[in-house]
């Protein structure tokens, strides 16, 4: 649910990154937070065990720049994606304005993908939202690695809308920011609907 | 979608105004409103040292995970929490169900005053807030941002 201030002329969004455990939500956070110029960005907040798995949610506050006098502000969340933090998934979903889906490319982690998928849908809906609705972006995250699923078989199983897709490499950055200027642009345009 | 929360300059001086008197009132060492899902309304007092953005997220996830503790043990939720520190302590409350009320203060103040003038403060937020409500519900209040065009989108990131 954004937040405008008109007194301070602020536009405020949240994002949430959603998918499964270990598939790479924190560290798309992570170099977002390193490359970006220390005025762009707040402080990150990482809310995790002692083995450095996401407990509650990882948070970064970041400054896109100015639209018509406003700037405009977007808060990044992240959910914990062990399947056993469902709770704490659903209370960060409270108020999103748009959502990625960071998929696990590999094929191990396929059915792990489709079940957080699912559980995104119906932890949106819990909250009023429809994930045929919402702005929603999809990432195939770790195209690096050997043993990954094609694009079209993932494209198959994943994102049978067809949203905007995008391939990464979390940890060197590839995909990084062009899955979060999609999702940006699709949250701002839907503010522009009246969403 | 929900629509989002939206506020003006003219409930905005009501609001810091509420929240500076309480300040005040209470002793405080800061006093700050945050929306229900994070964003910060609000800070007034001693907050220039503080990285407000962080409080107000951290709060809104707090009151979050309280919330979803009261509904397991069958309660709607719990309307105020206070966290006692060594030398700072924290009061939440949740003011007209949509936002929360957070009042830091130190050994010059007591948890009995901040709660005297929390409940009054609470109060006054809460009136306004239902303002804002009404006046977004009102007919032909339409979006804000509608005057906004793709190309103003495109343009914050082509640079």
């Amino acid at each position: 649910m954004s937040f405008i201030n008109y007194s301070s002329r602020e536009i405020n969004c949240k994002i949430v990154f959603y998918g499964p455990g270990l598939c790479g939500k924190t560290t798309n956070l992570q170099y977002v937070y390193a490359r970006t110029t220390p005025e762009a960005k707040g402080k990150m907040i990482s809310l995790a065990t002692e083995t450095e798995r996401t407990l509650f949610f990882d948070f970064l506050p970041l400054s896109l720049g100015e639209i018509r006098g406003f700037k405009t502000r977007f808060h990044l969340y992240t959910v914990p994606g062990q399947v056993f933090y469902d709770a704490s998934r659903k209370l960060i979903l409270k108020g999103v304005d748009g959502v990625v889906f960071v998929a696990d490319s590999q094929i191990e982690r396929m059915e792990a993908n489709l079940e957080s998928v699912e559980n995104l849908r119906v932890n949106l809906a819990e909250q009023g939202y429809d994930l045929n609705r919402i702005p929603y972006v999809v990432q195939y995250n770790k195209r690096d690695l050997p043993n990954v699923a094609t694009v079209d078989e993932l494209r198959r199983l994943l994102n049978p809308r067809g949203v905007p897709e995008f391939q990464a490499v979390a940890p060197t950055g590839v995909g990084v920011f062009d899955t979060l200027k999609s999702v940006a642009k699709l949250v701002l345009t839907e503010l522009k609907r009246g969403g | 979608m929900n629509p989002g929360l939206v506020i003006y300059e003219e409930e905005f001086r009501k609001i810091s105004g509420i929240c500076d008197r309480l300040t005040r009132d209470a002793s405080a060492r800061v006093v700050f409103l945050v929306d229900k899902n994070g964003q910060l309304i609000a800070a007034t007092g001693q907050a220039k040292n503080l990285d407000t953005t962080s409080l107000a997220s951290l709060t809104a996830g707090n009151v979050a995970a309280m919330g979803g503790l009261a509904k397991l043990i069958g309660e709607k939720e719990f309307p105020s929490q206070f966290h006692e520190g060594e030398r700072e302590s924290l009061h939440m409350s949740i003011v007209g169900g949509r936002v929360v009320l957070v009042v830091i203060f130190d050994a010059r103040s007591s948890l009995g005053l901040v709660r005297l003038r929390v409940k009054k403060a609470g109060e006054e937020l809460a009136r306004v807030f239902e303002q804002l409500s009404q006046r977004q519900a009102a007919p032909g209040a339409q979006s804000p941002f509608a005057e906004i065009t793709d190309d103003d989108i495109d343009n914050l990131f082509s640079a």
